[in-house]
């Protein structure tokens, strides 16, 4: 029962996390990194750390969000990096 | 070489924990924009953390709240066993690097607007050009 939800959101984790760091937007990095932020939360609740779950959904997911956002707005969006 | 590879199989997500860390570094190493570096360096530290807290993972146990611990109707009859309980030790010592995460995420990022500032770019080539006009 735990093994495969464990490797189906971790698949979704190492997606996101090259999501991530290839797109060019830098919006679209801070929204991708939001959501590999909640599924890292899933994932430690699922292996039964529901504290550290709590915070990173708090604080991972929740603040560095609302900072990266900040900081785009307050920088540029775009990125001249190619793919990889 | 043929005890090896059962050996890789069944310690599949620690070498996914590796892949996920080697993402990061990759970013850290090779990304051009200076935000994309910050990024690769959260999914670094992210990668630390959950390896250390699936080291406390023990199959077929729960979560680390000790049953009838305020005293229930048979609070004393209740014998405590290790082996029924995650390892919390793991996850103490992470909460502590989950926030120090966050906080130099935080600075990292005000460095990134205070240079966007002065030199109009957060390109580490371009910065480089402009350092050594």
């Amino acid at each position: 029962m735990y093994w495969p939800i464990d490797l189906i959101v971790l698949t979704f984790v190492i997606l996101c996390a090259i999501a991530a760091i290839s797109v060019k937007d830098l919006l679209g990095t801070a929204i991708l990194f939001g959501a590999y932020s909640f599924m890292m939360c899933l994932l430690w609740a699922v292996m039964g750390a529901v504290d550290v779950a709590f915070t990173e959904a708090s604080v991972g997911a929740g603040v560095s969000t609302v900072f990266f956002v900040a900081a785009v707005f307050r920088t540029s969006r775009r990125t001249k990096d190619s793919n990889f | 070489m043929t005890d090896l590879l059962p050996l890789i199989v069944a310690k599949y997500n620690y070498w996914l924990y590796v892949i996920l860390m080697m993402i990061g570094l990759y970013a850290m190493i090779a990304k051009n924009n200076l935000i994309k570096k910050v990024v690769g360096m959260n999914i670094f530290q992210t990668a630390i953390i959950l390896f250390y807290v699936s080291i406390g993972y023990k199959k077929d146990a729960t979560i680390p709240i000790i049953q009838n611990a305020h005293g229930g109707h048979d609070a004393h009859a209740a014998v405590i066993h290790a082996i029924d309980y995650i390892n919390p030790l793991p996850h103490v010592l992470m909460l502590t690097a989950i926030v120090v995460s966050v906080a130099t995420f935080g600075v990292a990022m005000a460095l990134a607007v205070r240079i966007y500032q002065r030199y109009q770019t957060l390109e580490e080539d371009e910065l480089r050009m402009r350092l050594s006009e």
